[in-house]
């Protein structure tokens, strides 16, 4: 027969709240184990998201591109009069043709149909001059399909002055990158020339400017349309230079990329291989943030448990009454595990509060970097995921931490106890 | 009805030598009699009365409670035997000191669970009323004297209506007068409830006082220990 919860909680309920400040100073233990933890957590995986968006967002997932390199067959082994002899060809080069993809058309309807891929956008990428009054630059020019770059790799976001809309409007614009733009001292609404290395100069508008944060992109790089591109190059609009994949998930890309690769003949490169470091970087990150909240969690713990020692030895005289008035051990035990199931559960819920509160405010706090422009406060991640994760931990931590003193109460003499007076 | 019966009882302490302090111990208690166990300080006493009571189940020889075996029965089923049948009056009292006097009396029915609250604290309150502390129901029971103490101790005994109430020494904190008064709650609860009494006392004054035949248990024991019958 089993003893009815109501009677356990209201012992467990007198016995915490007639020691208010140490089931106080316990809860309070898990309190800021979890609040560390929360906020840790929100501020660390937030700022890994900003770090890795900041590449990784306008990085498509599958890249595919043709590299210049020379012919995996020479003419002389396609010969029949030479086959099976040992040759020897010295100085092989590659043959000057233009870095296009083959079929470009068919190969982004034939990838459209796939279920897995999100979208895909054509890019056509061009060595270019600007030039402005005396001053001459060198760049690249990438035409784009501006609501597909949009659509899938938030471009918009790094236009800061001006808009990624009024490119679309606009086929004589540009989108100038940041550090060009001062370099050239040029404004939205100025007029920059642009030479082709076929030797055309072609005047266009700045409608924009971009910046990524990335000195080396912001330098250089500027965006025009698709067929201002291929105009650029004196190409038809069958010229593709790079295609970009944005899949579904992400995790797919390596495999896919060496598929694509293998089936259309071009280059893959997928992100994982691109930005390694990132990864590494991120999962080491997270590595430190869940090593330094268990640590916290443990500490807490210990707290718990020491609380609930010492709770258990003042009360010996009260469990062995307990007993010899007709409670079992196993009642004994469930009122001291209950006793640190609240203690935890209020401090849980407690630290989730409290690190629910100050992630708000750190997510108030803005951050200014010129480096950084689409972020205007410190970035947080409010993924419920952790808050989940911060109660379940505290749930844990104190049923272990109550386990061992409830199990040392549940096994007390009562004999011992009332004969020892 | 025999309400408890023990039969051959041996117990040994083993540390920190091997003492036979219990030696083949055999007695009953029937319906509505007022027993008290006597003897010297140290004489096994105390000991005969967890073994009695089933909180102590290290011995050997054979229980009976109600005609029922209880050697052999697990804690749980003694725990249960205890809650519904047996009420405990100790020497220090011993109430919960955070829970008011009202809750102390409640607890063990509520552990026994066969009434609502409402009627267990009626319940509690009529047993407070009868032992004359009712209007100290509702404070902390650290803070009432000790002969208080003793009668809300002695109205949790009674809260489940139990076939039997054990004493180790109940009135041995209290000074005369209250432990008279004591006693005299014993026995009119005993005549009103056909309550079985056993009070392990080294009181020979309150013995000798009650004490109306001696009934012979077998005692062999190198110590005496006197079964008075009320």
């Amino acid at each position: 027969m089993r003893t009815s919860y109501s009677i356990i909680f209201s012992i467990t309920k007198t016995h915490l709240l007639t020691r208010i400040k140490q089931s106080a100073i316990a809860a309070l233990g898990v309190t800021f184990g979890i609040g560390t933890f929360i906020i840790l957590i929100s501020f660390m995986t937030g700022l890994n998201g900003l770090l890795d968006g900041l590449v990784l967002n306008r990085t498509p997932h599958i890249q595919l591109y043709n590299e210049i390199s020379p012919s995996q067959k020479q003419p002389v082994q396609l010969a029949d009069n030479f086959t099976g002899d040992f040759n020897i060809i010295h100085s092989i080069k590659p043959k000057n043709n233009l870095i296009r993809i083959h079929n470009a058309i068919p190969i982004i309807n034939k990838l459209k149909a796939d279920s897995r891929i999100l979208g895909i956008t054509p890019q056509v990428s061009a060595k270019v001059s600007y030039l402005a009054g005396s001053i001459e630059l060198n760049g690249m020019v990438s035409g784009i399909n501006v609501k597909e770059e949009m659509r899938l790799f938030n471009f918009d976001d790094y236009v800061v002055k001006g808009s990624a809309l009024d490119l679309l409007r606009n086929n004589k614009g540009i989108i100038l990158g940041a550090g060009a733009a001062d370099k050239l001292s040029l404004k939205v609404g100025d007029k920059i020339q642009v030479g082709t290395i076929t030797g055309g100069i072609i005047p266009l508008k700045i409608v924009g400017i971009f910046q990524t944060g990335l000195a080396e992109v912001d330098n250089v790089q500027s965006y025009v349309n698709l067929k201002m591109a291929q105009q650029l190059l004196g190409q038809g609009n069958n010229y593709i230079s790079n295609i970009h994949i944005k899949l579904h998930d992400m995790s797919l890309a390596a495999g896919m990329a060496k598929t694509i690769s293998k089936e259309y003949n071009v280059s893959a490169l997928d992100i994982i291989a691109a930005n390694a470091q990132f990864e590494t970087g991120t999962s080491i990150r997270n590595l430190i943030t869940y090593a330094v909240s268990i640590t916290l969690l443990i500490v807490a713990g210990f707290g718990i448990y020491n609380i609930l020692n010492m709770l258990i030895y003042e009360k010996m005289k009260d469990i062995a009454i307990l007993k010899a008035t007709g409670f079992s051990g196993e009642d004994v035990r469930r009122i001291f595990i209950s006793q640190a199931m609240i203690i935890g559960f209020t401090g849980g819920v407690l630290g989730l509060i409290i690190g629910y509160l100050v992630s708000v405010m750190i997510s108030h706090v803005p951050m200014e970097f010129e480096a950084l422009p689409t972020i205007k406060t410190y970035p947080v991640n409010f993924d419920p995921m952790f808050y989940i994760i911060g109660i379940i931990f505290a749930l844990i931590s104190t049923f272990l931490a109550g386990y061992l003193p409830s199990r040392k109460a549940a096994k007390i003499d009562p004999v011992e106890i009332i004969r020892g007076q | 009805m025999k309400i408890l019966e023990a039969k051959n009882i041996n117990k040994y302490f083993e540390n920190p030598v091997s003492f036979h302090v219990l030696k083949d111990i055999s007695f009953s208690i029937d319906e509505g009699e007022f027993v008290s166990i006597m003897g010297k300080s140290g004489c096994g006493k105390s000991t005969l009365l967890y073994i009695l009571s089933t909180m102590d189940t290290q011995y050997q020889g054979d229980l009976f409670f109600a005609e029922e075996k209880m050697s052999g029965k697990n804690s749980k089923e003694l725990a249960h035997i205890r809650n519904a049948h047996i009420g405990f009056v100790f020497q220090f009292h011993y109430l919960l000191p955070e829970f008011t006097v009202l809750e102390n009396v409640m607890l063990p029915a509520k552990k026994l669970d066969l009434l609502n609250h409402t009627k267990i604290k009626k319940e509690a309150l009529g047993k407070l009323e009868m032992l004359g502390v009712a209007d100290q129901a509702f404070k902390r029971a650290s803070r009432i004297s000790g002969g208080q103490k003793q009668r809300v101790s002695i109205a949790r005994a009674l809260i489940n209506n139990p076939k039997i109430i054990m004493g180790d020494e109940p009135t041995g904190n209290l000074d005369s007068k209250n432990a008279d008064n004591v006693f005299k709650i014993f026995k009119e609860i005993s005549d009103l409830n056909k309550l079985s009494l056993l009070i392990v006392t080294h009181d020979l004054d309150f013995a000798k006082k009650n004490r109306s035949h001696h009934r012979n248990g077998r005692w062999t024991n190198n110590i005496t220990i006197k079964l008075t019958l009320w």
